[in-house]
Protein backbone atom coordinates (compact mmCIF):
# COMPACT_ATOMS: atom_id res chain seq x y z
CA UNK A 1 0.00 0.00 0.00
CA UNK A 2 3.02 2.42 0.81
CA UNK A 3 4.29 1.52 -3.03
CA UNK A 4 1.17 2.32 -4.63
CA UNK A 5 0.27 5.74 -2.65
CA UNK A 6 4.37 6.37 -3.53
CA UNK A 7 3.43 5.61 -7.48
CA UNK A 8 0.55 7.74 -7.06
CA UNK A 9 2.33 10.55 -5.62
CA UNK A 10 5.16 10.21 -8.40
CA UNK A 11 2.43 10.59 -11.06
CA UNK A 12 0.94 13.73 -9.27
CA UNK A 13 4.39 15.42 -10.05
CA UNK A 14 5.14 14.70 -13.29
CA UNK A 15 1.68 16.41 -13.58
CA UNK A 16 2.84 19.13 -11.64
CA UNK A 17 6.20 19.15 -13.89
CA UNK A 18 4.19 19.32 -17.41
CA UNK A 19 1.92 22.49 -15.63
CA UNK A 20 5.18 24.28 -14.35
CA UNK A 21 6.07 23.75 -18.50
CA UNK A 22 3.15 24.82 -19.55
CA UNK A 23 2.14 27.38 -17.40
CA UNK A 24 0.69 29.94 -19.66
CA UNK A 25 0.95 32.83 -16.96
CA UNK A 26 3.68 33.16 -13.82
CA UNK A 27 1.21 32.33 -11.21
CA UNK A 28 1.04 28.83 -12.58
CA UNK A 29 4.11 27.88 -12.67
CA UNK A 30 4.71 29.26 -9.14
CA UNK A 31 1.01 27.35 -8.23
CA UNK A 32 2.74 23.76 -10.12
CA UNK A 33 6.36 24.58 -7.60
CA UNK A 34 4.69 25.34 -5.29
CA UNK A 35 2.02 21.78 -5.48
CA UNK A 36 5.44 19.69 -5.95
CA UNK A 37 7.36 21.26 -3.17
CA UNK A 38 4.42 19.61 -0.74
CA UNK A 39 4.56 16.28 -2.73
CA UNK A 40 7.96 15.79 -2.28
CA UNK A 41 7.68 15.90 1.18
CA UNK A 42 5.07 13.61 1.21
CA UNK A 43 7.47 11.31 -1.32
CA UNK A 44 9.88 11.59 1.26
CA UNK A 45 8.37 10.51 4.40
CA UNK A 46 6.66 7.99 2.57
CA UNK A 47 9.99 6.56 1.08
CA UNK A 48 11.28 6.85 4.88
CA UNK A 49 8.62 3.95 5.69
CA UNK A 50 9.39 1.71 2.67
CA UNK A 51 12.57 1.35 2.97
CA UNK A 52 12.94 1.30 6.89
CA UNK A 53 14.79 4.33 7.34
CA UNK A 54 12.18 7.00 9.22
CA UNK A 55 15.41 9.42 10.08
CA UNK A 56 14.28 10.85 6.00
CA UNK A 57 11.52 12.61 8.35
CA UNK A 58 14.01 15.58 9.11
CA UNK A 59 14.47 16.21 5.31
CA UNK A 60 10.81 16.49 4.92
CA UNK A 61 10.58 18.62 7.75
CA UNK A 62 13.48 20.69 6.05
CA UNK A 63 11.58 20.27 2.68
CA UNK A 64 8.36 21.98 4.14
CA UNK A 65 10.06 25.24 5.56
CA UNK A 66 12.09 25.89 2.30
CA UNK A 67 9.59 25.25 0.23
CA UNK A 68 7.16 27.81 2.13
CA UNK A 69 10.17 30.42 2.19
CA UNK A 70 10.89 29.92 -1.93
CA UNK A 71 7.15 30.30 -2.51
CA UNK A 72 7.48 33.68 -0.42
CA UNK A 73 10.49 35.14 -1.98
CA UNK A 74 9.01 34.05 -5.48
CA UNK A 75 5.91 36.26 -4.34
CA UNK A 76 8.24 39.26 -3.30
CA UNK A 77 10.74 39.57 -5.71
CA UNK A 78 8.76 38.72 -8.69
CA UNK A 79 6.62 40.76 -11.45
CA UNK A 80 3.63 39.25 -9.44
CA UNK A 81 5.00 41.07 -6.11
CA UNK A 82 2.50 41.53 -3.44
CA UNK A 83 4.11 44.41 -1.91
CA UNK A 84 4.14 46.09 -5.83
CA UNK A 85 0.49 48.41 -4.62
CA UNK A 86 2.07 49.52 -1.91
CA UNK A 87 5.04 50.91 -3.75
CA UNK A 88 2.62 52.56 -5.96
CA UNK A 89 0.85 54.18 -3.92
CA UNK A 90 3.52 55.78 -2.27
CA UNK A 91 4.56 57.15 -5.34
CA UNK B 1 13.88 29.21 -22.90
CA UNK B 2 14.74 33.13 -22.60
CA UNK B 3 12.07 33.87 -19.15
CA UNK B 4 14.87 33.94 -16.57
CA UNK B 5 12.19 33.47 -14.14
CA UNK B 6 10.63 30.45 -15.69
CA UNK B 7 13.88 29.20 -15.68
CA UNK B 8 14.64 29.86 -12.05
CA UNK B 9 11.26 28.42 -11.42
CA UNK B 10 12.01 24.57 -13.23
CA UNK B 11 15.74 24.60 -11.54
CA UNK B 12 13.97 24.93 -8.24
CA UNK B 13 11.90 21.88 -9.24
CA UNK B 14 15.16 19.99 -10.24
CA UNK B 15 16.65 21.11 -6.79
CA UNK B 16 13.97 19.24 -5.53
CA UNK B 17 13.69 16.66 -7.73
CA UNK B 18 17.24 15.39 -7.48
CA UNK B 19 17.12 15.31 -3.87
CA UNK B 20 14.94 13.07 -4.38
CA UNK B 21 17.02 10.86 -6.35
CA UNK B 22 19.56 11.15 -3.15
CA UNK B 23 16.80 9.77 -0.93
CA UNK B 24 15.97 6.84 -2.56
CA UNK B 25 19.67 6.16 -3.04
CA UNK B 26 19.96 5.90 0.67
CA UNK B 27 21.98 9.27 0.81
CA UNK B 28 20.74 11.55 3.53
CA UNK B 29 23.28 14.28 4.08
CA UNK B 30 23.64 14.75 0.68
CA UNK B 31 19.73 14.80 0.16
CA UNK B 32 19.52 16.92 3.24
CA UNK B 33 22.12 18.98 1.93
CA UNK B 34 20.62 19.51 -1.55
CA UNK B 35 16.78 20.89 0.10
CA UNK B 36 18.31 23.16 1.52
CA UNK B 37 20.82 24.75 -0.90
CA UNK B 38 19.97 23.66 -3.97
CA UNK B 39 16.29 24.44 -3.46
CA UNK B 40 15.85 26.98 -1.36
CA UNK B 41 18.48 29.31 -0.63
CA UNK B 42 20.42 29.40 -4.20
CA UNK B 43 16.88 29.77 -5.74
CA UNK B 44 16.15 32.38 -3.01
CA UNK B 45 19.66 34.46 -4.53
CA UNK B 46 19.18 33.91 -7.87
CA UNK B 47 15.75 35.25 -7.81
CA UNK B 48 17.25 38.22 -6.06
CA UNK B 49 19.68 38.55 -8.48
CA UNK B 50 17.95 38.97 -11.68
CA UNK B 51 15.74 41.52 -9.54
CA UNK B 52 19.16 43.63 -10.50
CA UNK B 53 19.95 42.78 -14.20
CA UNK B 54 16.38 42.23 -15.42
CA UNK B 55 14.06 39.65 -16.66
CA UNK B 56 14.63 38.42 -19.78
CA UNK B 57 18.08 36.76 -21.81
CA UNK B 58 20.13 39.08 -23.72
CA UNK B 59 19.57 38.06 -27.35
CA UNK B 60 22.82 36.13 -28.33
CA UNK B 61 24.35 37.49 -31.16
CA UNK B 62 26.30 34.08 -32.31
CA UNK B 63 24.62 30.70 -33.11
CA UNK B 64 25.82 28.22 -29.98
CA UNK B 65 26.21 25.27 -32.45
CA UNK B 66 29.91 24.57 -31.96
CA UNK B 67 28.97 24.57 -28.42
CA UNK B 68 26.32 22.42 -28.72
CA UNK B 69 28.19 19.76 -30.65
CA UNK B 70 31.19 19.75 -28.40
CA UNK B 71 28.89 19.22 -25.22
CA UNK B 72 27.33 15.98 -26.95
CA UNK B 73 30.45 14.83 -28.27
CA UNK B 74 31.67 15.32 -24.54
CA UNK B 75 28.78 13.65 -23.04
CA UNK B 76 28.81 10.61 -25.21
CA UNK B 77 32.09 10.09 -24.67
CA UNK B 78 31.31 10.41 -21.13
CA UNK B 79 28.56 8.03 -21.29
CA UNK B 80 30.68 5.52 -23.32
CA UNK B 81 33.47 5.64 -20.19
CA UNK B 82 30.81 4.48 -18.22
CA UNK B 83 30.68 1.12 -19.49
CA UNK B 84 33.58 0.27 -18.06
CA UNK B 85 32.41 0.98 -14.76
CA UNK B 86 31.63 -1.71 -12.20
CA UNK B 87 27.52 -1.92 -11.82
CA UNK B 88 25.87 0.02 -9.29
CA UNK B 89 26.74 -1.72 -5.64
CA UNK B 90 29.15 -4.13 -7.28
CA UNK B 91 31.57 -5.14 -4.31
CA UNK B 92 34.33 -5.01 -6.74
CA UNK B 93 34.46 -1.25 -7.20
CA UNK B 94 37.07 0.63 -6.82
CA UNK B 95 35.74 2.75 -4.53
CA UNK B 96 34.66 0.06 -2.08
CA UNK B 97 38.43 -1.22 -1.74
CA UNK B 98 40.73 1.49 -0.26
CA UNK B 99 39.55 3.60 2.30
CA UNK B 100 35.62 3.13 2.64
CA UNK B 101 36.16 -0.11 4.27
CA UNK B 102 38.41 1.28 6.59
CA UNK B 103 35.65 3.99 7.55
CA UNK B 104 32.97 1.06 7.80
CA UNK B 105 34.65 -0.55 10.24
CA UNK B 106 36.81 1.56 12.46
CA UNK B 107 35.19 4.99 12.48
CA UNK B 108 33.29 3.54 15.56
CA UNK B 109 35.97 2.91 17.75
CA UNK B 110 38.49 5.84 16.35
CA UNK B 111 35.91 8.57 16.28
CA UNK B 112 32.68 7.25 17.89
CA UNK B 113 30.35 9.16 15.91
CA UNK B 114 27.18 7.54 14.62
CA UNK B 115 27.08 8.88 11.51
CA UNK B 116 29.78 8.19 9.55
CA UNK B 117 29.10 10.56 6.95
CA UNK B 118 29.82 13.38 9.79
CA UNK B 119 33.19 11.47 10.56
CA UNK B 120 34.55 11.49 7.70
CA UNK B 121 33.83 15.16 6.80
CA UNK B 122 34.31 16.35 10.08
CA UNK B 123 37.22 14.20 11.10
CA UNK B 124 39.20 11.77 8.34
CA UNK B 125 38.60 14.77 6.46
CA UNK B 126 38.96 17.72 8.14
CA UNK B 127 41.19 19.50 5.97
CA UNK B 128 39.36 19.24 3.14
CA UNK B 129 35.68 20.75 4.67
CA UNK B 130 38.05 23.76 6.28
CA UNK B 131 39.13 24.65 2.86
CA UNK B 132 35.42 24.11 1.92
CA UNK B 133 34.26 26.68 4.85
CA UNK B 134 37.18 28.77 3.62
CA UNK B 135 35.73 28.98 0.01
CA UNK B 136 32.54 30.48 1.52
CA UNK B 137 33.82 32.72 3.53
CA UNK B 138 35.66 34.26 0.33
CA UNK B 139 32.48 34.29 -1.48
CA UNK B 140 30.76 36.46 1.00
CA UNK B 141 34.04 38.75 1.22
CA UNK B 142 34.04 39.19 -2.46
CA UNK B 143 30.24 39.42 -2.52
CA UNK B 144 30.82 42.37 0.24
CA UNK B 145 33.76 44.18 -1.28
CA UNK B 146 31.98 44.16 -4.97
CA UNK B 147 28.29 45.19 -3.56
CA UNK B 148 28.81 46.55 -0.51
CA UNK B 149 25.94 49.32 -0.22
CA UNK B 150 26.30 52.43 1.24
CA UNK B 151 24.68 52.69 4.35
CA UNK B 152 22.20 55.14 4.99
CA UNK B 153 21.54 56.95 8.42
CA UNK B 154 18.24 54.75 9.41
CA UNK B 155 15.13 56.11 8.26
CA UNK B 156 12.71 55.43 11.50
CA UNK B 157 9.72 57.02 9.87
CA UNK B 158 9.90 54.79 6.86
CA UNK B 159 10.46 51.57 8.92
CA UNK B 160 7.18 53.04 10.73
CA UNK B 161 5.11 53.66 7.42
CA UNK B 162 6.23 50.43 5.95
CA UNK B 163 5.11 48.99 8.72
CA UNK B 164 1.87 50.09 8.72
CA UNK B 165 1.48 49.28 4.96
CA UNK B 166 2.14 46.08 6.11
CA UNK B 167 0.18 45.06 8.91
CA UNK B 168 -3.12 46.27 7.06
CA UNK B 169 -2.06 44.34 3.93
CA UNK B 170 -0.27 41.23 4.71
CA UNK B 171 -1.93 40.15 8.32
CA UNK B 172 -1.52 36.52 7.15
CA UNK B 173 1.68 36.24 6.16
CA UNK B 174 3.50 37.79 9.06
CA UNK B 175 1.40 36.64 11.94
CA UNK B 176 2.10 32.70 10.12
CA UNK B 177 5.74 34.09 9.86
CA UNK B 178 5.57 35.41 13.21
CA UNK B 179 4.99 31.75 14.65
CA UNK B 180 7.05 29.89 11.96
CA UNK B 181 10.20 31.59 12.15
CA UNK B 182 11.17 30.47 16.20
CA UNK B 183 10.59 27.22 15.25
CA UNK B 184 12.84 27.24 11.80
CA UNK B 185 15.47 28.55 14.31
CA UNK B 186 14.90 25.45 16.48
CA UNK B 187 14.86 23.21 14.14
CA UNK B 188 18.21 24.21 12.84
CA UNK B 189 19.60 24.75 16.05
CA UNK B 190 18.35 20.72 16.26
CA UNK B 191 20.02 20.15 12.71
CA UNK B 192 22.91 21.44 13.85
CA UNK B 193 24.04 19.32 16.99
CA UNK B 194 21.87 16.32 16.43
CA UNK B 195 24.81 16.05 13.03
CA UNK B 196 26.53 13.35 14.81
CA UNK B 197 23.56 10.57 14.81
CA UNK B 198 21.53 11.84 11.77
CA UNK B 199 21.53 13.56 8.88
CA UNK B 200 22.46 17.25 9.19
CA UNK B 201 25.38 19.40 10.46
CA UNK B 202 26.91 22.58 10.37
CA UNK B 203 26.13 23.65 6.28
CA UNK B 204 22.94 22.56 6.50
CA UNK B 205 22.23 24.10 9.81
CA UNK B 206 23.88 27.28 8.56
CA UNK B 207 21.53 27.45 5.65
CA UNK B 208 18.22 26.96 7.06
CA UNK B 209 19.24 29.51 9.94
CA UNK B 210 19.81 32.36 6.91
CA UNK B 211 16.54 31.08 5.77
CA UNK B 212 14.57 32.48 8.45
CA UNK B 213 16.32 35.44 8.78
CA UNK B 214 15.90 35.73 5.15
CA UNK B 215 12.05 35.42 5.26
CA UNK B 216 12.19 37.88 8.28
CA UNK B 217 13.72 40.38 6.01
CA UNK B 218 11.35 39.69 3.24
CA UNK B 219 8.34 40.13 5.34
CA UNK B 220 9.34 42.87 7.89
CA UNK B 221 11.48 44.98 5.77
CA UNK B 222 15.37 45.50 4.79
CA UNK B 223 15.73 48.41 7.37
CA UNK B 224 13.49 46.33 10.51
CA UNK B 225 15.81 43.19 9.36
CA UNK B 226 18.50 45.09 9.75
CA UNK B 227 17.61 46.94 13.35
CA UNK B 228 17.71 43.13 14.20
CA UNK B 229 20.70 42.03 12.61
CA UNK B 230 23.40 44.19 13.12
CA UNK B 231 25.64 43.87 9.30
CA UNK B 232 29.03 44.25 10.90
CA UNK B 233 28.19 41.86 13.62
CA UNK B 234 27.63 39.64 11.67
CA UNK B 235 30.34 40.20 9.33
CA UNK B 236 32.40 39.50 12.60
CA UNK B 237 30.61 36.34 12.85
CA UNK B 238 31.68 34.71 10.20
CA UNK B 239 34.99 35.34 10.66
CA UNK B 240 34.55 33.91 14.16
CA UNK B 241 33.53 30.67 12.42
CA UNK B 242 36.52 30.04 10.22
CA UNK B 243 38.95 31.35 13.35
CA UNK B 244 37.23 28.69 15.37
CA UNK B 245 37.86 25.96 12.98
CA UNK B 246 41.24 27.36 12.37
CA UNK B 247 42.33 27.62 16.17
CA UNK B 248 41.03 23.74 16.77
CA UNK B 249 43.58 22.76 14.35
CA UNK B 250 45.93 25.11 15.54
CA UNK B 251 45.47 23.65 19.05
CA UNK B 252 46.02 19.96 18.20
CA UNK B 253 49.33 20.79 16.07
CA UNK B 254 51.28 23.17 19.43
CA UNK B 255 50.28 20.00 21.43
CA UNK B 256 52.13 17.57 19.17
CA UNK B 257 49.92 15.84 16.91
CA UNK B 258 48.77 16.30 13.11
CA UNK B 259 46.74 19.50 12.16
CA UNK B 260 43.17 18.76 13.31
CA UNK B 261 43.50 15.44 15.16
CA UNK B 262 41.45 16.08 17.64
CA UNK B 263 42.33 12.79 20.02
CA UNK B 264 44.55 15.04 21.68
CA UNK B 265 41.62 17.82 22.92
CA UNK B 266 41.07 15.52 26.00
CA UNK B 267 42.45 12.72 27.87
CA UNK B 268 39.85 10.35 26.02
CA UNK B 269 40.44 10.11 22.54
CA UNK B 270 36.43 9.81 21.68
CA UNK B 271 35.94 12.31 23.96
CA UNK B 272 38.17 14.75 21.91
CA UNK B 273 37.09 13.49 18.84
CA UNK B 274 33.31 14.34 19.77
CA UNK B 275 34.44 17.74 21.40
CA UNK B 276 36.38 18.64 18.07
CA UNK B 277 33.73 17.62 15.77
CA UNK B 278 31.22 20.00 17.87
CA UNK B 279 33.68 22.77 17.45
CA UNK B 280 34.41 22.55 13.67
CA UNK B 281 30.77 22.29 13.22
CA UNK B 282 29.61 25.17 14.96
CA UNK B 283 32.27 27.05 13.30
CA UNK B 284 31.14 25.82 9.93
CA UNK B 285 27.44 26.94 10.72
CA UNK B 286 28.65 30.26 11.85
CA UNK B 287 30.22 30.96 8.77
CA UNK B 288 28.03 29.58 6.28
CA UNK B 289 24.85 31.22 8.40
CA UNK B 290 26.81 34.59 8.10
CA UNK B 291 27.78 34.48 4.66
CA UNK B 292 24.16 33.82 3.47
CA UNK B 293 22.89 36.66 5.42
CA UNK B 294 25.45 38.90 4.15
CA UNK B 295 25.28 37.89 0.45
CA UNK B 296 21.04 38.44 0.59
CA UNK B 297 21.71 41.56 2.55
CA UNK B 298 23.39 43.10 -0.04
CA UNK B 299 22.14 41.79 -3.07
CA UNK B 300 18.57 43.04 -1.84
CA UNK B 301 20.06 46.24 0.49
CA UNK B 302 21.51 47.24 -3.35
CA UNK B 303 18.18 47.27 -4.73
CA UNK B 304 16.18 49.00 -2.46
CA UNK B 305 18.86 51.71 -3.11
CA UNK B 306 18.36 51.46 -7.03
CA UNK B 307 14.14 51.48 -6.26
CA UNK B 308 14.70 54.97 -4.23
CA UNK B 309 17.20 56.56 -6.67
CA UNK B 310 14.76 55.65 -9.08
CA UNK B 311 11.78 57.15 -7.44
CA UNK B 312 13.73 60.46 -6.50
CA UNK B 313 14.47 60.32 -10.21
CA UNK B 314 10.62 60.47 -10.83
CA UNK B 315 9.72 62.98 -8.54
CA UNK C 1 -5.77 -0.38 12.66
CA UNK C 2 -3.75 -1.47 9.80
CA UNK C 3 -6.91 -1.76 7.46
CA UNK C 4 -7.29 2.26 8.79
CA UNK C 5 -4.21 3.25 7.59
CA UNK C 6 -4.63 1.24 4.47
CA UNK C 7 -8.16 3.15 3.86
CA UNK C 8 -6.55 6.49 4.84
CA UNK C 9 -3.51 5.81 2.15
CA UNK C 10 -5.78 5.31 0.04
CA UNK C 11 -8.35 8.52 -0.13
CA UNK C 12 -4.80 10.49 0.45
CA UNK C 13 -3.55 8.99 -3.08
CA UNK C 14 -6.94 9.58 -4.65
CA UNK C 15 -6.82 12.98 -3.29
CA UNK C 16 -3.71 13.63 -4.68
CA UNK C 17 -4.50 12.47 -8.02
CA UNK C 18 -7.80 14.29 -8.10
CA UNK C 19 -5.59 17.24 -7.72
CA UNK C 20 -3.08 16.90 -9.99
CA UNK C 21 -5.78 16.07 -12.67
CA UNK C 22 -7.59 19.16 -11.38
CA UNK C 23 -4.05 21.19 -12.04
CA UNK C 24 -3.96 19.80 -15.70
CA UNK C 25 -7.54 20.06 -16.94
CA UNK C 26 -8.93 23.33 -14.96
CA UNK C 27 -9.34 26.07 -17.46
CA UNK C 28 -7.79 29.12 -15.62
CA UNK C 29 -5.54 29.85 -13.14
CA UNK C 30 -8.25 30.28 -10.17
CA UNK C 31 -9.78 27.12 -10.77
CA UNK C 32 -6.73 25.13 -10.89
CA UNK C 33 -5.32 26.47 -7.30
CA UNK C 34 -8.63 26.08 -5.91
CA UNK C 35 -8.21 21.93 -7.09
CA UNK C 36 -4.83 22.43 -5.80
CA UNK C 37 -5.18 24.32 -2.67
CA UNK C 38 -7.90 22.44 -1.28
CA UNK C 39 -6.99 18.73 -1.92
CA UNK C 40 -3.45 19.55 -1.00
CA UNK C 41 -4.25 19.98 2.61
CA UNK C 42 -6.99 16.92 3.15
CA UNK C 43 -4.46 14.75 1.09
CA UNK C 44 -1.37 15.72 3.23
CA UNK C 45 -3.12 14.85 6.51
CA UNK C 46 -4.59 11.35 5.23
CA UNK C 47 -1.33 10.26 4.17
CA UNK C 48 0.30 11.20 6.92
CA UNK C 49 -2.00 10.10 9.49
CA UNK C 50 -2.15 6.69 7.79
CA UNK C 51 1.89 6.66 8.57
CA UNK C 52 1.44 7.24 11.91
CA UNK C 53 -1.17 4.21 12.17
CA UNK C 54 1.78 2.07 10.58
CA UNK C 55 2.76 1.93 14.24
CA UNK C 56 6.83 3.64 14.49
CA UNK C 57 7.88 4.56 17.31
CA UNK C 58 7.40 7.59 19.43
CA UNK C 59 10.10 10.26 17.66
CA UNK C 60 8.59 9.24 14.20
CA UNK C 61 5.34 9.99 15.44
CA UNK C 62 6.07 13.57 16.96
CA UNK C 63 8.04 14.24 13.43
CA UNK C 64 4.89 13.28 11.60
CA UNK C 65 2.71 15.61 13.45
CA UNK C 66 5.00 18.24 13.31
CA UNK C 67 4.89 17.98 9.46
CA UNK C 68 1.01 17.44 9.80
CA UNK C 69 1.64 20.93 11.63
CA UNK C 70 3.32 22.53 9.75
CA UNK C 71 1.70 21.79 6.20
CA UNK C 72 -1.79 22.62 7.96
CA UNK C 73 0.39 26.07 8.54
CA UNK C 74 1.79 26.99 5.68
CA UNK C 75 -0.16 25.48 2.70
CA UNK C 76 -3.33 27.86 3.41
CA UNK C 77 -1.02 30.95 3.66
CA UNK C 78 1.06 30.07 0.55
CA UNK C 79 -2.04 29.91 -1.33
CA UNK C 80 -3.45 33.00 0.44
CA UNK C 81 -0.35 34.60 -0.80
CA UNK C 82 -0.80 33.54 -4.34
CA UNK C 83 -4.05 34.10 -5.01
CA UNK C 84 -3.52 37.99 -3.67
CA UNK C 85 -0.65 38.67 -5.27
CA UNK C 86 -2.70 37.39 -8.48
CA UNK C 87 -5.55 39.77 -7.77
CA UNK C 88 -3.06 42.63 -7.26
CA UNK C 89 -1.75 42.15 -10.01
CA UNK C 90 -4.70 41.88 -12.75
CA UNK C 91 -5.37 38.49 -13.48
CA UNK C 92 -8.69 38.24 -14.38
CA UNK C 93 -10.71 34.81 -13.64
CA UNK C 94 -12.09 33.41 -17.12
CA UNK C 95 -15.70 33.57 -17.40
CA UNK C 96 -18.43 31.35 -19.07
CA UNK C 97 -19.91 33.81 -21.37
CA UNK C 98 -17.72 35.51 -23.70
CA UNK C 99 -18.84 38.71 -23.71
CA UNK C 100 -18.67 39.09 -20.20
CA UNK C 101 -14.62 38.19 -20.45
CA UNK C 102 -14.47 41.11 -22.82
CA UNK C 103 -16.46 43.63 -20.68
CA UNK C 104 -14.31 42.88 -17.61
CA UNK C 105 -11.05 43.06 -20.07
CA UNK C 106 -11.83 46.32 -21.37
CA UNK C 107 -13.04 47.89 -17.97
CA UNK C 108 -9.34 46.53 -16.26
CA UNK C 109 -6.27 49.38 -18.58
Amino acid sequence: MLIAATIAILVVMIMAIVRGIMGPTLYDRILAVNMFGTKTVLLISLLGFVMGRPEFLDIAIVYALINFISVIGVLHYSDASIFKRSDQQKK
Amino acid sequence: MKDLFAVIMLSGIYGLLSASFFVSMDAVDVAFTEASVGAGISTLLMLVAITMTGRTENPSRHKPLLALAVVIVTGSLLIYGTLDMPYFGSAQAPIHQHVAPRYINDSMQEVGVPNIVTSVLASYRAFDTFGEVVVIFTAGMGVLALLSAVRRPRDVAEIDSFNKSMYEEHLILRIVAKMLIPFILLFALYVQFHGDYGPGGGFQAGVIFAAAIILYAMLFGMNTARRVINQSFIQLFAAIGVLLYGSVGVISLLNGKNFLDYSILSADPIAGQHLGILLIELGVGFTVASVMVIIFFNFAGRRNNQQNKENNDSC
Amino acid sequence: MNISSVLLLLIGSFLCISGGVGILRFPDFYTRMHAVGVTETLATAMILIGLMLQNPDGLVVVKLMIILLMTLFISPTASHALASAAVHNNLMPELDNKEDNKKVKSSNP
